[in-house]
Parts: C-alpha cells; sequence; structure tokens
C-alpha cells in the first residue's frame, strides 16, 4: 500500500564543508513499523535522521527529496518546522542524564511541548502529562509528575523523555540510541515499551542503533550504512539469514566469540573479606548516617594466568572493586598479592609495587593525556620505575610494545587525537603492559567501542594473555565480550556477589534470578563453546 | 613559522594559530613589546646627560661614567651638569656631544625654562613639565618601566605561589584543602593597605619591600581558580591511569594536571597585572609609595626611578596598560 509511507528520503545527500557524510540514502517507513537504521559510529546514521528534521547547523548541505506523509519536507519553510518537530515527529535521544532540563520538574517538561503545540495549560496539561506518564508505565505517576530529573533514574528518565515524544500523538518516532546509556535489562523494558506505543498509536519508527541484537527482536525492517552510504535494505530476518553485502556480513560476525586459553593455578591475587564503604554527609543536629556500603564483604582469588569477569550493571560496584584491589581507593579486609599483604603498604612501596598490577580504563578518549605524544604516554612509568634505561633503551622497549599490541612503529611521535577509538585503547593496553605486569585490570575497555573492533581487541587481550602469562580481572556489563575472554565470572548486585563460578556453567546455566535476566536481556548467540 | 616549530604539542599548536589570526591581539601585543622594549632603554631615550662626547680629542661615556667638571673646564670637583650653559660652551668649543633625543632625565629639574612650571607641552619639553619644572615625558617613560617591571615580577611571583598553593589543595583534597581553604579565608581577611602603613611607619618602603608585602596577598585570588581546575583533573581517567602507574603526586601534578589548570590561570594573570599596577598608583596617591629617588641614580635603577610613580605619575602609563 503505498498511501501507507509515512517517512520517504529518495536520494537524501549530506555534506558538511564538502565532505559528503551521507551519499544517496533511500529508505521509507510505513505507518506500525520499526526501520532500524544500523551502522558503527561515524557512518552517518544520526546525522541522516537530523538532516531529513532540519536540524543540523547551517554549513550543512543537503540535497535530494524527502518527505512526511503527503509534505514535501525539502520545500518547508523555516516557520513550517516548528509546527511539524515535537508535534508530527517525536524525538528520543541517547543521554536521558543530559536530554532533560535539570531545573524543571516533569510535568512542567512535559506541559510545555503541549502548551505549544496543543495550546494545553493549567490543569488540562497536567491531567495529560499524568495520563502520558501512565501510558510510559511509570509507577505512582502523581509523585513523579512534580518530581525533578535528578531523583529519577536512568530509566525513568528516558521513559519521561518517551512521554515527551509521543506527547502530541506523532505520526513518526525517531529514536536514536535511545537504550545505549541504560543497562541491559532495563533496556529491554524501554524497547518493549516503544513497541507497544507504536501499535497502540499506529507510529512509525525509526530506530538508529549500533547495536545488532536489538535490531534482532525489535525492528521490522532493517538498512545497514556503512561510512554514509547505504549496504542493504531488507525485513530483518532476511538480513540476518542472508546479509547481502560484505559489511553486513562483517557486522553480523563481529560477535566476540572464541575462549581463552586454559588458566595456571599458582595463585596470584586473593581477598579476603573485602569490602568499600563510603560515609555519607552528616546534617547538623543528627547523627551520622550509617556509611553507603558500595561493595559487601567479598573474597575472591585470581590465578595466573587466569581472567576473572566481573559482571553487573551500572551501580553495582564493580568499578569500586576493582579500584579498591588496585589500592586506588580506600577499603577494609586484606588483600594479597603474590604473598604480600597490599592493604598494609603504603607511600613510595606501594608505588614501587605498582609496576606489577596495571589497569586500562574505559572511556579511550579520557585516558591519555591530550598533551602528550604517544612514546611519552607509554613510556612514562617506565622511565620512571625504570630510570637506569637509557632513552634509546626506552624507545627500544616503546617500540617493541607498540609492535605487540598491533600499532605502527611511527604512531610513537604523533598525538592521541589522532587515533581512532579502537586505536587509542591499543595504546592504554601498551602503557599498561610496557611495565611487564603480572595482573591487568581491565575496566570495560570495549564498551566504548564498535563491535567489529571489540572483538579486534578481545583476540589482542587474549593474545597478549597467551604470550605473557598475564592474569586480567576483567570488568564488563556485556556477557558476550566475558565469555570470550573470562575463565571465571562473578555476577556482581549492588556491592553484593549474586553468583560465581566458570564462565561457561553461570552463562550456560544461571541460577540466581538476576543472572538469568542479564543473559536474557544479552541474547547471546547460541553458545559457541 | 618559527613559531610553530615541531616541539609544541597539537594543542598549543591551534592555540598560537588562533592567537595568530586574531588581530587586534597580534597588534596588542606588538604595541605593548614595542613600549615595553624601549622603555628598558630608557637611559638612552631621556637623559640628562650625553651618551657618548669628545673633548680634547678624548673620548668620555657620561651615561656610564660621572666626570667631575674640572674634566671640562669647570671649578668644582663636583658630578657634571651638562645642562650648564658654561659647560655646553666649553663642550661645544672643545668637541662635540651626542644627546638622547630627550635630554633630561625624570627628575632633571629645567633650570633654562622661561616658563612657570607647570609648563605646557611645546618643542622643548613634547608633553611639558610638572610644578617642579620636570619633563613629563621622561617621567612618563621612567614611569612605565617601573610600573611593569613591578606587575612583572610580581604576576610571576603570585602565579608562582597561587599556583603551588592552589594545587596542593586541590589535588591532595579532604582536609588538607578544607584547612587550607580556612586558612586562605583568614589571611584574605587581612587589611593590605594598613599593613603597608604600618610598615612605612619603621622601613623606607622601597620596590622589593612593596614588592614583598605585596606578594604576600596578591596569590590569594589565583588560589580558587587554580584550586577547582586540580579538583576537576585529580578524577581525570588519565590521572587516575597515572596513579595506577605508581607515579609519585608531584610528577602527576606537573606533567598531568598543571596543564589543564593553565589556562583558567593564565587567564586570570593579565587581571593580576593590571591589578598590581593599580595598586601601585592607588599607594603612591596616598603617599605610601616608592619613596622618593635619590640626586645618585646610577647605582640601583629600581630605588632610583621610585620619584616617577610619586604623586600618580605613574597614572598614565598604567592606563595605558588597562
Amino acid at each position: 500500500m503505498p498511501n501507507d509511507t509515512l517517512l520517504r528520503l529518495e536520494e537524501l545527500s549530506i555534506a558538511f564543508d564538502d565532505v559528503t557524510v551521507v551519499d544517496r540514502l533511500s529508505l521509507e517507513i510505513r505507518r506500525g513499523e520499526t526501520l532500524a537504521l544500523v551502522g558503527e559510529s561515524g557512518s552517518g546514521k544520526s546525522v541522516s535522521a537530523l538532516g531529513a528534521m532540519h536540524l543540523l547547523p547551517p554549513n550543512a548541505r543537503i540535497s535530494g527529496s524527502y518527505s512526511l506523509g503527503d509534505t514535501d519536507l525539502s520545500r518547508m519553510q523555516p516557520r513550517d518546522w516548528q509546527g511539524l518537530r515535537g508535534n508530527r515527529v517525536g524525538f528520543i535521544f541517547q543521554e536521558p542524564m543530559t536530554s532533560l532540563n535539570p531545573l524543571h520538574t516533569v510535568v512542567r517538561q512535559i506541559g510545555e511541548t503541549l502548551r505549544l503545540h496543543q495550546g494545553l495549560s493549567g490543569r488540562a496539561a497536567r491531567a495529560r502529562s499524568r495520563e502520558l506518564l501512565e501510558q510510559v508505565k511509570l509507577p505512582r505517576p502523581d509523585e513523579l509528575l512534580d518530581a525533578w530529573p535528578h531523583q529519577l533514574s536512568g530509566g525513568q528518565r528516558q521513559r519521561v523523555m518517551i512521554a515527551m515524544a509521543i506527547a502530541n500523538n506523532p505520526e513518526l518516532l525517531i529514536a536514536d540510541e535511545p537504550t545505549t546509556a541504560l543497562d541491559v535489562t532495563v533496556q529491554q523494558e524501554i524497547l518493549a515499551l516503544l513497541a507497544e506505543l507504536r501499535d497502540h498509536h499506529g507510529m512509525g519508527m525509526l530506530f538508529i542503533t549500533h547495536d545488532l541484537n536489538l535490531v534482532r527482536r525489535h525492528a521490522d525492517r532493517v538498512c545497514v550504512l556503512y561510512q554514509g552510504q547505504e549496504q542493504e535494505t531488507g525485513p530483518v530476518a532476511e538480513v540476518f539469514e542472508r546479509p547481502r553485502s560484505a559489511y553486513t556480513r562483517t557486522l553480523l560476525g563481529a560477535e566476540p566469540e572464541g575462549r581463552p586459553a586454559p588458566a595456571g593455578s599458582q595463585p596470584l591475587l586473593s581477598a579476603e573479606r573485602l569490602s568499600v564503604a563510603f560515609s555519607r554527609p552528616k546534617k547538623f543536629f543528627s547523627r551520622r548516617p550509617p556509611p553507603f556500603v558500595a561493595v559487601q564483604p567479598l573474597s575472591l582469588r585470581l590465578a595466573r594466568g587466569e581472567t576473572l569477569g566481573i559482571v553487573g550493571e551500572s551501580g553495582s560496584g564493580k568499578t569500586t572493586l576493582a579500584m579498591a584491589l588496585l589500592r586506588l581507593a580506600p577499603s577494609q579486609g586484606e588483600v594479597v598479592f603474590e604473598d604480600e599483604r597490599l592493604d598494609r603498604l603504603s607511600g613510595n612501596e606501594l608505588r614501587r609495587r605498582r609496576r606489577r598490577f596495571q589497569v586500562v580504563f574505559q572511556d579511550p578518549y579520557g585516558s591519555l593525556s591530550p598533551r602528550l605524544p604517544v612514546s611519552e604516554i607509554i613510556s612514562e612509568g617506565l622511565r620512571f620505575h625504570q630510570p637506569e634505561l637509557s632513552s634509546d633503551e626506552v624507545q627500544q622497549r616503546v617500540q617493541a610494545t607498540l609492535k605487540e599490541v598491533g600499532l605502527p612503529a611511527d604512531c610513537a611521535a604523533r598525538y592521541p587525537h589522532e587515533f581512532s577509538g579502537g586505536q587509542r585503547q591499543r595504546i592504554a593496553v601498551a602503557r599498561a603492559i610496557i611495565l611487564e605486569p603480572e595482573l591487568v585490570v581491565l575496566d570495560e575497555p570495549t564498551s566504548a567501542l564498535d563491535r567489529t573492533v571489540q572483538k579486534q581487541l578481545v583476540e589482542l587481550l587474549r593474545d597478549l594473555q597467551a604470550r605473557r602469562g598475564l592474569s586480567y580481572l576483567f570488568i564488563s556489563h556485556d556477557l558476550a565480550v566475558v565469555r570470550a575472554v573470562a575463565h571465571r565470572v562473578m555476577v556482581l548486585k549492588e556491592g553484593e556477589v549474586v553468583e560465581e563460578g566458570s564462565c561457561e556453567q553461570v552463562l550456560a546455566a544461571p541460577r540466581h534470578a538476576y543472572t538469568q535476566a542479564l543473559v536474557k536481556a544479552a541474547g547471546l548467540a547460541t553458545t559457541s563453546s | 613559522m618559527s613559531l610553530l616549530s615541531p616541539q609544541f604539542s597539537p594543542i598549543t599548536r591551534r592555540r598560537l594559530e588562533v592567537f595568530r589570526c586574531n588581530r587586534r591581539a597580534r597588534v596588542s601585543l606588538w604595541v605593548f613589546m614595542v613600549l615595553f622594549v624601549v622603555s628598558l632603554f630608557a637611559e638612552l631615550i631621556a637623559n640628562d646627560k650625553p651618551i657618548v662626547m669628545q673633548y680634547d680629542g678624548q673620548w668620555y661615556v657620561p651615561l656610564l661614567v660621572d666626570y667631575p667638571e674640572t674634566e671640562f673646564g669647570g671649578f668644582l670637583p663636583t658630578r657634571t651638569d651638562y645642562h650648564d650653559p658654561f659647560v655646553q660652551e666649553q663642550i661645544d668649543a672643545h668637541g662635540w656631544a651626542l644627546w638622547p633625543p630627550i635630554p633630561y632625565s625624570y627628575q632633571t629639574l629645567d633650570m633654562q625654562m622661561m616658563r612657570p612650571s607647570p609648563a605646557s607641552p611645546d618643542a622643548q619639553h613634547w608633553l611639558g613639565t610638572d610644578d617642579q619644572g620636570r619633563d613629563v615625558l621622561a617621567r612618563v617613560i621612567y614611569g612605565f618601566r617601573l610600573s611593569v617591571a613591578f606587575a612583572l615580577v610580581l604576576t610571576a611571583g603570585s602565579l608562582v605561589a597561587g599556583v603551588m598553593i592552589g594545587g596542593i589543595q586541590g589535588y591532595f583534597g579532604g582536609k588538607t584543602d578544607l584547612i587550607g581553604q580556612r586558612l586562605t579565608e583568614i589571611w584574605s581577611g587581612l587589611p593590605v593597605l594598613f599593613l603597608l602603613i604600618i610598615l612605612a611607619s619603621f622601613v623606607q618602603p622601597g620596590f622589593w619591600w612593596l614588592l614583598g608585602i605585596m606578594l604576600l596577598f596578591s596569590w590569594l585570588g589565583l588560589v580558587d581558580v587554580v584550586r577547582a581546575e586540580f579538583l576537576r583533573a585529580r578524577n581525570l581517567e588519565y590521572v587516575r591511569a597515572a596513579k595506577a602507574m605508581g607515579l609519585p603526586s608531584r610528577l602527576i601534578m606537573w606533567r598531568h594536571v598543571l596543564p589543564n589548570a593553565m589556562v583558567a590561570t593564565l587567564t586570570f594573570v593579565p587581571f593580576l597585572f593590571t591589578g598590581a599596577i593599580t595598586t601601585l598608583t592607588a599607594l603612591d596617591f596616598l603617599g605610601f609609595g616608592l619613596p622618593p629617588g635619590r640626586r645618585r641614580w646610577a647605582n640601583w635603577w629600581p630605588r632610583a626611578r621610585t620619584t616617577c610613580t610619586h604623586r600618580g605619575w605613574a597614572s598614565p602609563p598604567s592606563s595605558a596598560c588597562h
């Protein structure tokens, strides 16, 4: 039925100052269906949606024809756009933490769009807002109406964002990575809600994401973009079963696979009754409230050459636990590193030992100083711990390490901003391993990377482990990655260990309800073990 | 292009590029540099004695050496007054003298002036004279040099003190920060002007005295900015990575945290600079500024140059700096 087409893009091209970012993209969305626009970062998926809605900065040049229902969007006047956006088209953005104004209550934020497009105010707006909160299934809508954004969790904020987006019964809903910032179990709830609202209101939905796993379950059709070019479009089942383009095949095969090499049994690190508590601020004329316990007392053991995966959602205390083990955060309990009590050391003694346990952080953009060239970033620790090395020797070590992590030798003189996220993460790994540590803590090392890059990094990490006999403490929320690296896993929830065991066993037959939910949400492809 | 040599990091290079593209900034830098360099050579530009002269076939450098008047046919063994008509006649008769473009120093009293002081500008005195018959242009040049030098030293000193104190408070945080902040607050409550007035009653406040007293307080403004930047930067991931690598705090602060703090700090520096000049001027108006200079000034320039700022003579150059 051709008149069922809601959004139609024909040969849409977008260029910024002569750099083409979207190249002749054609797609259409029908009423009541979800089209997923899939691609890695920088593939032009968000830009094409924003471009079709004229939400790009003025230096963007847009060509081609695009229409919403019977309205030809390419001929719209600036004034007409205001009546269209937020009214016929609703938006949901990625970052629920920043898309809400922290200085307005929920009812004011929803009321604003109601007033603007429907002229509702006062009681009527409040009543309609309440109705919307019910539609997005927020508990206690009467209370939440007057709540401030900081009082809501990430998932609740995203629900408020959805309420705002559907407030004016839009025909089209554009969801730009709506669940990327959320925990996996919350992701599923939000996407289920979106599907339900789509069917209820007969909307069309453009779902922009990088996560094929979500596409498989929540979209009807999919369009794959690579560097601004459409690779293939088709029904989800068809594309996933019989991908036509080579790039789609790479994407589909990008899930990290394989298993780590068998580990040794010689113990390296252990912790007994380790706990982390933060004292809460004291109010005047009242007793100090009990401290907030981020990590409940727990014990763990890590052998040489072994990887322990620590899994949990945000706020589960997994990073805090790692920082405590590294003695970068205050903690109680014993930490034993090769028969030595780390928790009894401090100052210079501890600093001298630090070369033996290194860390790689989550954000490859934040963990490298932008002011230093790569060679200095990598060699900094070496020069401090081994001042006897001559600068030639240091440079040789840097070159050797760069080679080991698969970076070309000429990067030594370049600066971090010249590298992609995956390359930066390799630099961070090089910085850690140049000190020849025995333990490396990896704090979500893959979560800021695209799937294909994740796979390469996982392979590199496994390779390094096999060659150097490293032990890893691998923190992640991504079970697919954990399965590919970890020998054993430990599942944390609100600072408590809910399940622990060998990786295959826990992922194949989770016992605790929380682990079961995680495994289900992750939608792991059939176990390859 | 020599400014953009590869030893600068890309960030620095980009900043230099931005600076170069800002025409007003470039022009201001040039104007200031020209004025400052010129004023550094004030003795060659405005002086009450010739730079070099030949007398009876012999070379003399009055700029550097004091010659007694007897050298040039006078009667007294005192320092030569080269403006004395008799000495000038002698020089013209026996040789020649190369004078600076402005033949007056900052405290030369023009004895040959035919008009009452203060006089309006004319060919002799390009900006006129003050009420004691001293050339205003000469005094402006010397006063500019003194004010700018004072402000530069004071700014540099406050920068070092402010960054160190603010940095330690921000980087270590916790109790260090809490106690440090309270102490700074108490310290900032001390009345600077009273201290200066009390000081003036038992020492003669010279250049270094004034500088020292003002240094005790001028770093206070910087502490908050630097502390905030250090507080922010100590949680950056690459700072934590450096900690995990086992680097000592001083290295982390120097290599990783300080460069971040410098952006906010440097924006503050011009205000310190102009503030220093304004304070100096204010003190002069109150009569507690740098003391009146001595007749012999060639031995130590800062002490001698002091009169220039006396009674507000620093105001033309200081307002030029704003």
